[in-house]
């Protein structure tokens, strides 16, 4: 039982969704977002628990300095841990704004006809 | 006609509380109170005189319970992640962080990563399908297939648990904080914060919860910006001069201390990499994963993917959201190592009898605003320290508040009968309740070291909300069953091992040795109710699995495609 809202009655809804559930194109869109998303998921748990486990087995690593000053090369890899999550999240925005949305409105303009 | 009831709930509120006060005040032998700080009292006056005009337009726009919960949907994707990054930019994350760097320097950037890396994973894997599947809690996406009683009284309670342990760190929080910048004793405090949330929440609901949190958002990044440009101003522009000077102060306070100069050299240089906060790789991974997939599971983050119009803004939300909040880690670093410079040197900001900071360890971001700014800037960055747990607090309460309305009330008590004015009734009366239990445990724990209660909240969303969610989105097999008990099994684990760790088992409880022996039960628990939920959905041959399996296939259209979504209501 979900939340209704959209003015069907249960069955009617029901067989809209069964036809959008069969058209090629709601599959292909399926397979290509799940396919992109968990990829980006990957990219950032190997990112994320790296720099952890690299703390947690090479913390002198992390400790040195770079460039002949007082900087560290931890600085920058994790500031840098940061900039992959926002980067990924613009990535994720970007694709799904020019290539997700037009194909889910393609779907849902043609069942309203 | 709600606006009417104000001041006599508020004097009800207030003298409910008096007694407690006074036990409160007995109760408190340390006191270590500050001189009253009149610019820090007054700008936040105004700031609560700001905000409470924002709550008497929102009461006039709160009509229905979808206003009341989720501002109607009419949120924008730019003002929601303002809201959200509002919401996680908690007065924890800007003293606590700070003041872990100025102490320990590095191991501040390990926190400030693992808070913003469940972002993406938020974005990737649920927000859009929240948008697309619920309405007013992650309960509406939790139980969508399944069999509403049993998962809407998981969710609750787990909701409960998880909103509760975070409120009582935001009020210990608050009312420490505000007796050492206020001069105002703590449980005058704690009633402050309680009494202006309850206004916030009960008639403004989520469009003044918003606004309140979108408005304290921009201070917090405004102040966080003005006092990292400052800071690096002293150093030319210079990150590395900073860190130089950073370390050579760390070596003088080594050396003062009675180190030999070669041990002075290496404690200051310590600060520019990884130190003692992460000790074995179990706590690392573990801690590391409770920080990331606790993100994914807190209910008042949930909540906000509901009050936008659609999963576009829902996405974009999470953008402006991971953008502001990575920007405001960034400022964070740099605020703890100026305050290590500015701050640790200047002997006006340090205890001369105990040692260490004036007003405890918490307080290094707000002694470097005195510092930068003097006593203006320092009320200026007091009063949003304050604002910012007041809206964080406020947030909480309304997820707790629908929790109960919407989950127990409206779904499991009345099955979906009652109508929209009994809803919101109960979610008033419950954020009035939720309120006395935040002011009365908020006053319990004042003398109890509460940081570990953060960390607990994480494991208990990660353990419990975040499969529970996870798998009833994504996987077909899943059961009502395997929903249920998988998730408690979470839940209950994660309490449990907490309890028996080094933060309770050995600095609350006093024994010698933890139990478990890992900071954080995340790497178990997680996985586990993972596991279960896989277990017991595969071995459910009820009638009942039959039909949670069956609903698999309309779910993921309605998740993918937002066809039959819920709208947002006219204004």
């Amino acid at each position: 039982m979900g939340i209704n809202q959209s003015g069907f009655d249960a069955g009617e809804q029901s067989e809209r969704l069964a036809r959008v559930a069969a058209d090629p194109r709601y599959q292909a869109l399926v397979a290509r977002r799940s396919r992109f998303t968990w990829m980006l998921t990957g990219v950032m748990l190997a990112v994320f628990f790296g720099y952890i486990l690299l703390i947690a087995f090479n913390k002198a690593l992390l400790a040195q300095p770079i460039g002949g000053g007082t900087t560290s090369l931890g600085i920058p890899i994790g500031l840098g841990v940061i900039l992959v999550g926002i980067a990924l999240t613009g990535v994720y925005v970007r694709r799904a704004n020019s290539d997700f949305d037009p194909m889910v409105r393609s779907i849902r303009e043609d069942l309203e006809k | 006609m709600t606006r009417f009831m104000t001041p006599r709930v508020g004097l009800f509120l207030f003298v409910l509380i008096l007694p407690t006060m006074a036990l409160a005040d007995a109760l408190t032998g340390q006191a270590e109170q500050q001189a009253t700080n009149w610019p820090a009292i007054l700008m936040f006056g105004a700031f609560v005189v700001a905000t409470l005009g924002i709550t008497r337009w929102a009461a006039g726009r709160t009509k229905n319970v979808s206003d009341f919960y989720t501002a109607g949907g009419g949120i924008t994707g730019f003002q929601n992640g303002l809201a959200i990054a509002g919401d996680y930019m908690s007065a924890a994350s800007f003293l606590g962080i700070s003041a872990q760097i100025f102490s320990d320097g590095y191991d501040g950037l390990i926190y400030s990563t693992g808070f913003l890396v469940g972002w993406p994973i938020i974005l990737f894997l649920l927000a859009e399908r929240l948008r697309n599947l619920g309405r007013f809690t992650f309960a509406d996406v939790a139980s969508f297939r399944f069999a509403q009683t049993p998962v809407r009284i998981f969710a609750a309670f787990s909701t409960l648990a998880v909103v509760i342990f975070y409120l009582i760190a935001q009020m210990v929080g608050a009312g420490q904080l505000i007796k050492l910048l206020f001069g105002l004793p703590y449980g005058y405090a704690v009633v402050i914060v309680g009494v202006l949330m309850t206004c916030y929440v009960l008639f403004g609901g989520m469009i003044a919860t918003t606004w309140v949190q979108i408005i304290k958002a921009v201070l917090l990044l405004g102040c966080a910006t003005f006092m990292a440009l400052a800071v690096l101003w002293n150093f030319g522009f210079s990150p590395d001069a900073l860190f130089a000077r950073a370390v050579q102060v760390k070596t003088d306070l080594a050396a003062a201390a009675g180190a030999a100069p070669a041990e002075a050299a290496e404690r200051g240089r310590s600060i520019m990499g990884p130190g003692n906060f992460i000790k074995d790789p179990i706590s690392a991974i573990s801690f590391g994963m409770a920080l990331m997939f606790g993100t994914a599971g807190l209910p008042h983050i949930l909540m906000r993917f509901f009050t936008v119009p659609d999963a576009k803004a829902a996405r974009k939300s999470v953008l402006w959201a991971t953008g502001w909040i990575g920007y405001f880690y960034l400022l964070t670093f740099i605020i703890g190592f100026g305050a290590i410079v500015l701050v640790g040197t200047n002997p006006a900001f340090l205890d001369p009898v105990a040692g260490g900071l004036r007003g405890g360890g918490n307080m290094a971001a707000i002694h470097l605003a005195d510092a930068i700014g003097g006593n203006l800037f320092l009320g200026f960055v007091c009063a949003v320290a304050f604002a910012t747990i007041l809206a964080v607090v406020a947030g909480l309460t309304l997820a707790g508040a629908s929790a109960v309305s919407h989950d127990l009330y409206a779904s499991v008590v009345r099955k979906g009968q009652a109508t929209s004015e009994e809803e919101l009734r109960v979610s008033r009366r419950t954020v009035f309740v939720l309120a006395i239990i935040a002011i009365f445990l908020g006053i319990i724990f004042e003398q109890q070291n509460v940081a570990f209660m953060v960390s607990l909240a994480f494991a208990l969303a990660a353990s419990g909300n975040f499969p529970v969610l996870l798998l009833s989105v994504l996987w077909p097999g899943c059961t009502t069953r395997g929903i249920v008990i998988g998730g408690t099994v979470g839940v209950v684990l994660a309490l449990i091992l907490t309890i028996l760790s080094p933060a309770i088992w050995v600095s609350v409880f006093g024994n010698a040795e933890p139990i478990f022996p890992f900071s954080s039960p995340t790497i178990f628990s997680m996985p586990l109710a993972f596991f279960t939920i896989w277990l017991v959905s595969t071995l459910d041959r009820s009638g009942r699995a039959a039909v949670d399996r069956g609903g698999y296939l309309e779910q993921r259209v309605r998740s993918e495609t937002g066809i039959g979504a819920a709208q947002a209501s006219a204004h």
